[in-house]
């Protein structure tokens, strides 16, 4: 690293800081704030206002939102759970089947992560609808004789949409750290006679955790917080945290009490990702095999 | 029997990530205006008409803008981040890396609310400008990921011959650097503008009254009929996306430094 105190190093580092500082941090800081505000009387710049705890207490109260927190906790859990045990053996094959073919495979799959996220919401609910690809699939087919309609705004619809969405990309940080495992370990395992199955349940998967670790919160994280799948798919029935948090921002106008729950997730979501840069090291993430 | 039996899960996976792709292709082709079976007939009138819509066509005019801003924006400065990060000690360093990467990971609708929040207080009017803002600091860690990628594995040799020559770092930064790295960064460009162009949360909390192509398209979910055309052209904006990224790859792996990306 370059040891030399240059008026570059202060010259490189200020913008990117200052952007993040004006557009990450204070937004963040005035979200904290509003949430202590009784209500929102006087515009965002007033300041004559005592700080109270009652947004806190009303999201958390009989009735309040806790419900629907631990839902889109669990929903967010389910998905990422899914995705990452789909997503392993995809990226297993790659990182030690694939051959030079890899990079090409590895390419087609993530793809689809970069078409447009409302599309692909888009695309299953012409699947799943009433008149959808599945329904006539299987009226055509005889195995039904009426269209299900239960397939289309249900949380379970909202699952599989979300782990359709995040799928390609989960693979990523799991192939990276196939590939960072020493071949010559897994080729000392069987050599002392492991079993293929040993070996992976005891070796390679070990081995591979940080990568495993780092793709499941990669998921987890960002869906605790999602209200667009569940507005397209999920139907009434459907909704998540996320939507109220949007809906206290819209229509039912409520600025302190949605900056309160959504300082809640925010909390819950920041301990994640310390926990997650003391176990991980972010830069191995990062720095791409 | 394990490689067998993984080629054939990995194909079907890659079906199944297709699936819904090719089925909105298929609609967008379909003289029915319903998006459901069965398939009417044959028809381009829906990629027609849709160069008809003034509405639809200033939405896509509307993301190409916002999402050029964004990309130059995130570009400049997240190469600069990049250096400091690559090239530099400091303090803080850790902090400023987890910061500029936390857009990676935190609920856009807190970002989207957020900002929503920090323009009503600046007395900010939302506007594409504001879109723009809100999408750099999601793009920015991408084009990091891009540039950092790239830079670990550049020759540091070339740019201490030049400081040892006796360039200062900013002569050198504008005559060796950026010209190496100049592929690295055209991607971190593409990678952003992908970023922008299909952001939606952000940019629903932060737009104004000309919608991004995303808003416009969740705006017109509501009318029926005129859906045919929006799948139409999100297939088309598809194949631009699929273009860009393959590009941006392609681009990613040329140039200097390529050794470590082999």
């Amino acid at each position: 690293l370059d040891s030399r105190r240059s008026p570059a190093r202060l010259a490189l580092i200020a913008p990117p800081a200052l952007y993040l500082f004006v557009f990450l941090a204070i937004p963040m800081g005035l979200m904290g704030l509003l949430s202590f505000r009784p209500a929102l009387r006087g515009g965002i710049a007033n300041f004559d206002w005592t700080p109270t705890l009652e947004h806190y207490r009303a999201t958390f109260a009989e009735g309040g939102y806790t419900r629907l927190l631990w839902l889109s906790v669990g929903v967010a859990l389910v998905v990422a759970l899914i995705t990452t045990a789909l997503a392993y053996p995809v990226a297993y094959f790659l990182a030690f089947r694939a051959g030079r073919r890899a990079p090409l495979l590895l390419t087609l799959l993530i793809i689809p992560f970069w078409t447009s996220y409302l599309l692909r919401l888009i695309a299953w609910k012409i699947i799943l609808g009433t008149n959808g690809a599945i329904n006539s699939f299987f009226l055509w087919t005889g195995v039904i004789e009426e269209p299900v309609g239960l397939l289309l705004y249900s949380r379970t619809a909202v699952v599989v949409t979300l782990v359709y969405v995040w799928l390609p990309f989960v693979a990523l940080p799991i192939y990276a750290s196939l590939l960072r495992i020493d071949r010559s370990v897994l080729e000392a395992a069987s050599d002392l006679g492991a079993r293929p199955w040993q070996r992976l349940l005891r070796v390679t998967l070990p081995l591979s955790a940080p990568g495993v670790f780092a793709a499941y919160l990669m998921v987890f994280i960002p869906t605790v917080g999602e209200y667009v799948s569940p507005l397209l798919v999920g139907g009434s029935k459907g909704s998540l945290y996320g939507n109220i948090i949007e809906i206290f921002f819209g229509d039912g106008i409520n600025w302190p009490r949605g900056s309160a729950m959504a300082m809640i997730m925010l909390a819950g979501v920041m301990a994640l990702v310390l926990l997650i840069a003391r176990l991980v090291n972010v830069r191995r993430i990062v720095e791409e095999p | 029997v394990t490689r067998g039996l993984l080629r054939w899960y990995y194909l079907l996976l890659l079906l199944l990530l297709y699936l819904p792709l090719g089925m909105l292709l298929l609609f967008s082709i379909n003289e029915g205006t319903s998006l459901s079976f069965p398939l009417r007939g044959v028809t381009f009138d829906w990629y027609r008409s849709m160069f008809d819509n003034g509405q639809l066509l200033g939405a896509v005019g509307n993301s190409a803008l916002v999402a050029s801003g964004a990309a130059t924006a995130a570009t400049i400065l997240g190469t600069c981040a990049s250096l400091a990060i690559t090239r530099f000690d400091f303090r803080g360093k850790g902090v400023f890396l987890l910061a500029a990467l936390l857009p990676l990971v935190v609920p856009f609708i807190i970002l989207g609310v957020s900002l929503l929040i920090l323009f009503s207080a600046l007395g900010v009017s939302r506007s594409l400008w504001t879109v723009a803002a809100g999408h750099t600091v999601v793009a920015l860690p991408f084009a990091m990921l891009v540039m950092m990628a790239r830079l670990v594995g550049f020759p540091r040799s070339v740019e201490e011959a030049a400081r040892d020559l006796g360039a200062s770092y900013f002569y050198t930064l504008r005559r060796v650097i950026v010209p190496m790295v100049a592929p690295a960064m055209l991607a971190a460009w593409l990678v952003a503008f992908t970023v922008s162009v299909d952001e939606f949360v952000i940019a629903s909390f932060t737009v104004g009254r000309d919608p991004t192509l995303p808003v416009y398209i969740f705006g017109q979910l509501r009318f029926a009929n005129r859906f045919p055309q929006v799948v139409a052209l999100s297939t088309l904006t598809m194949l631009v996306s699929i273009g860009l990224v393959v590009l941006a790859e392609r681009l990613r792996r040329s140039g200097p430094g390529e050794a470590k990306a082999a």
